[in-house]
Parts: C-alpha cells; structure tokens; sequence
C-alpha cells in the first residue's frame, strides 16, 4: 500500500518541526535553570568581593576583572591582525594558488582544537618567549584563536561592499588604499564589529586555551600588569564545579549564570549592531 | 575584488601600509606553521625517549611511563561518533526547517538562538552535564554512575548543532530555485521537493557540515573533560557508552598542569595534541576542498 502523498508530507513535516522545537528546547531550559537557580547568589558582595573562605564564601570578582582583560587582550591581539587580513583578501589578493593556500590556512586555524591553542600558547608564549604564565600569554593565544573569526567576518563584509563604490573610487582617481580607508572600510565597519564581537564573546568563554597560559586556580587579587596570572570566570567555574568538595551549589550557580550573561551580552551586542546597521544602510 | 589600478606617483606611506596588510594576509600561513613547529619541537623527544610499540599500547598509565595511546584515540572516536550520530539527523532536519518550511518569523527566532546556543561557553555546558544530565543519565541506564560516554556524547550532540544547522542551511540555500520550481511543475509535494530534489542537490555541502561537525566534537575539551568520567580504558562493547571514557583533548587539558616541563609525560602529551592537530587539518583540508570545488574562491563564509 502506498501512502498517500500529502499525508507524508504532514508526517515529514511533523517530524522536522519536533527536530527543529527539540533543538530549542533545551537552550530555553538551560539558560532558565541557571538563571532560577543562580539570581539567589547575585548580590553586589558576589560581583565586587573576593572570593573567601577556600572560595567557598565571598565573591568572584577577580575572575571577572580577569576574564574583562583577556577578553580585551585577544581583541587587542585579533583586531589588527584579523581586519589587516581581511582587508588583504577582500581588496588586494588576486586569485591564485597563494591567496586560496591562505584561505586554507584560516579554515584550518578555525578547525584547531581550543586545548592545542592552549599547548601551542604554552610552548611559544609561556616557554619559548618566556612571558611566563602571564595575562600577555593568555591574551595572545585567545586573540590568535579569534584570529579566523575576525579575518572571515571582515571579508565577508568588505565584500557585500557595492562594487560601483569601488569603480567610482577608482574613477576620482582614488588608489585602491585610498578607497578601502574612506570608503570601503566605513561602509563595512558595523558587519566587521559583529564578526569581532562575537568571535571576542566565544574568546571570553572559552577555558581550555587559558588552562596552561594565564589561569590561576586561586588568586584573590587584581592583577597589576600583563605579566600578572590572573583568575578568570570559565575557568573559576571549572574549578568550583568539579575541584572543590563541598563547593555550595548556589555559587556554582551564580557564577555561571554571570559566566553566561557576560557572553549573552555580548552576542545581543552583536546582533544590535547588526539589526541597526542594516536597517540605516542604504545600498 | 580587485579593480586594476592606474599606475600613480608612489606614495610611500601607501607603498608601506600595502605590504603590512599583505603580510597579515600571510601571516595566516605563518600562524599554522609555527603552531605545527612548537607541537612537533615539544613532542617529537617523546618518539625517541618512548617506544612506539609503548604509544601503540592499550593502557594509558603515566605515572608508570605506560603511554598507550589507543583508549584515549577510541575515546575520542567514540564520543564524536555518538555525537554526530545524534546531531546529523537533528541538525539537517533543523536545516531543512529553517530554510524551506518556517515562515519568516520562525525563522527570526530560530537563526539566533542557533548563534546563542553556539556563543554558550563549553564550561557551562560542562555544568550542566554534571548538575542535569548526568543524573538523568544514571537514572535511566542503571549504571553506578552518570558521569559516562553517553552523557559526553548528549552534550557533544548539542554543542555540534550550530556547526552542522548553518552549514546545512548554507547548502540548501544554495540550491537554485529552479529546481523547486520544476519539481512543482511536476506537481511533486513540497515534501517530495525537499526530499527528491533539494538535499541531494545539496548532497556536498551536508558533508561538508558532517565534517566540520566532526572536526567541532572531537576538538571539544572541557565538556567532555567533566562528564565524561575520564577513565583511560579502551572503550570496547556494547556498553562502553554506559562506562566512563577518556578523550585525547581531555587527557591534556587533565595532565599537562601537573606534568614537569620537558618531561616524558610532557612531551607525550604534545604528541597527543599533534595527533588532534593533524587529524583536525584533514578533516578541515577535505571539508574546504569541498567548498572550493562548489565556489571557487569563496571559503569564508562557512567559517563565521
């Protein structure tokens, strides 16, 4: 017996939007669970304290200051670098072996796994250059492992550039550097700042690249220069959740819920550049 | 897109900002040559100071120079298989419902909350493993403990979906609407259309994001690290999944904080990152000439 068509399709379909609400779900009940479960520890002491008592009382400041300045440090490090690359791509490369061998390179830099960022960081940063375990160290291994996001993103949004913009440029009688700082790079500057934003928010919460270059397992004080260790929130977390017996879980809880609104700032930061950018362009 | 230029007066400062920015452009080629230098220059000791047939072995026990590596290259095959096994299905039919079936406003919600669930730090995920699902792992499997493969594997699964959802997306996207619109024309089912047509037009592109997807999972690290159980035995039989296991990237980020720089254990360990180095650049190396053979040129929108 052959099924009737149209009764597959609402089969099919059904399945696909369970898939697709299954995907969902889970996402809305994390992000609840930890907020329920985490808004009892918030108090100005947990963000502004230091952490107490075998980190068990007080707060996580220090972590917070930390994972503030390696944030910065790897947008520091990606920026430059990353725009400078994309700009290379985009405006200047011609279409050959080398320009598709770089383009290799960055999709196999973004396919490196987090923990070889961090062996790498340790064996040139850490070792060989010998910052030491330092907030420098920790900060250019984040920002290289920023690098293939900031460098895609930046391409991706030179290139939605009108090629009339360039055409006209060259016209006037601009040069192609002329044209890429006056008028390419404007127009494209709010796609850039949301590539580099979020590739910054995944900097932020990633822990396995900080283990062997920055982290401290306890440290309760701000670091004083870029040589300093420093603690910082994923890695707090790691350490409260799985290293510290009799650890309260309602500053588990709290310190991934500020963990978790940290990041999620940063990618509505993203996504607000994005809406209020498209909605003024006007190509 | 670069317009030929009309010969000028060389500015310096101009002639200077050029080949800067085209050393960042190179500087990408650089980047992955150092790292595979420093991993070979911290690993390879540990080829001479320890037998191969030591590294072949199956027992992993550090402390007794026993350096196996096979339970930890297993570990890492069975957890990112599990895992893609779950997210393959989940995240193309999540494609497909995105790209062909949501009206717009779904689709408004969906593509961020995709992003969203990509922007959660694995830490967090880990968390929730230990605090969630693995005592509902427990509960449901009977076994003394829920800190298993299984567990790794569930968690690995969600963290894999963005990858392989906006890969698939991308492919279904790039099949011209010409062949729906003579799918139609044949009176075939928007169903039909999806099934007979679309994804085997995008057939390259699905691989592609399996690929990546693989590449996502087996990299991942701290996830896996806490509810995995961390145990290095080989995991082998039918109830591995429901025994703790131990990945390669779990047994670095574990050890390499306690080792002695410059030590066998250390320089094994770089080994075990140079093992993950290389099998991540293949995989990326196959997945993008795949992307160059279906556009030319234009990689880098599947990376962001």
């Amino acid at each position: 017996m052959r099924i009737p068509r149209y009764t597959a399709q609402k089969v099919a379909f059904g399945i696909i939007t369970v898939a697709a609400v299954s995907v969902l779900i889970p996402l809305v009940l994390v992000i609840g669970y930890i907020l329920v479960q985490g808004i009892g520890a918030i108090s100005w002491e947990f963000i502004t304290a230091m952490p107490r008592g075998g980190m068990r009382e007080g707060g996580i400041f220090p972590a917070l200051i930390g994972t503030i300045w390696l944030t910065l440090g790897a947008g520091v490090t990606s920026i430059p670098l990353g725009v400078g690359a994309g700009v290379y791509l985009a405006e200047y490369a011609p279409d050959n072996w080398f320009t598709r061998t770089i383009r290799l390179a960055i999709i196999n830099l973004a396919g490196v796994p987090s923990v070889v960022y961090g062996l790498f960081g340790l064996g040139l940063f850490v070792i060989f250059l010998r910052f030491g375990m330092s907030i420098l160290a920790g900060s250019l291994t984040l920002g290289i492992m920023t690098l293939p996001v900031v460098i895609s993103t930046t391409e991706q949004a030179l290139t939605t550039v009108p090629q009339s913009f360039r055409v006209v440029n060259a016209s006037l009688g601009g040069t192609t550097w002329q044209g890429v700082r006056k008028v390419i790079l404007p127009q494209a500057l709010p796609g850039i700042m949301t590539g580099v934003v979020l590739g910054l928010e995944r900097a932020a919460g990633e822990t396995a690249p900080i283990l062997f270059t920055v982290a401290a397992f306890f440290l309760p004080r701000l670091p004083h220069s870029v040589f300093d260790q420093t603690m910082a929130l994923p890695y707090h977390l790691f350490v409260i959740s799985t290293q510290v017996p009799g650890m309260p879980i309602k500053i588990q809880y709290g310190t991934a819920l500020v963990l978790l609104v940290f990041v999620l700032t940063m990618n509505l930061l993203a996504t607000l550049i994005r809406r209020y950018y498209r909605r003024r362009r006007q190509w | 897109m670069p317009i030929p230029e009309v010969p000028k007066d060389v500015d310096w400062r101009e002639f200077f900002v050029e080949q800067l920015i085209r050393l960042m452009g190179v500087s990408a080629i650089a980047l992955v040559l150092v790292m595979f230098l420093f991993l070979v220059r911290e690993g390879v000791p540990s080829l001479v100071e320890v037998p191969l047939s030591n590294l072949l072995g199956q027992r992993w026990y550090p402390t007794f120079e026993i350096y196996g590596l096979m339970p930890l290259i297993l570990g890492s095959l069975l957890v990112t298989v599990g895992a893609i096994a779950i997210s393959l299905p989940l995240g193309v039919a999540t494609a497909i419902f995105i790209g062909e079936i949501a009206p717009s406003w779904v689709r408004e919600i969906l593509k961020p909350s995709v992003e969203v669930i990509a922007g959660i730090p694995s830490v967090v995920i880990g968390f929730i493993g230990i605090q969630l699902v693995s005592p509902l792992v427990r509960q449901f499997s009977g076994a003394p403990t829920g800190l298993t493969a299984l567990t790794g594997v569930l968690l690995l699964a969600y963290m894999a979906l963005p990858t392989i959802i906006s890969i698939a997306e991308d492919a279904l996207d790039a099949v011209p609407d010409s062949y729906r619109h003579a799918a139609f024309a044949l009176s075939a089912t928007e169903w039909q259309t999806v099934w007979r047509v679309v994804l085997p037009a995008a057939r390259p592109g699905i691989v592609t994001a399996v690929m990546l997807g693989v590449g996502r999972a087996i990299g991942e690290t701290m996830t896996v690290m806490m509810v995995a159980g961390n145990a290095a035995r080989m995991p082998l039989g039918l109830d591995a999944f429901l025994r703790p296991v131990r990945t390669m990237t779990a047994t670095i980020a574990a050890e390499m904080g306690e080792v002695a720089r410059g030590s066998t254990h250390y320089h094994v360990l770089f080994v075990v990152g140079l093992a993950l180095f290389i099998i991540t650049f293949l995989i990326n190396l196959a997945a993008a000439l795949t992307i160059f053979r279906q556009q030319r040129g234009g990689g880098g929108r599947f990376l962001a």
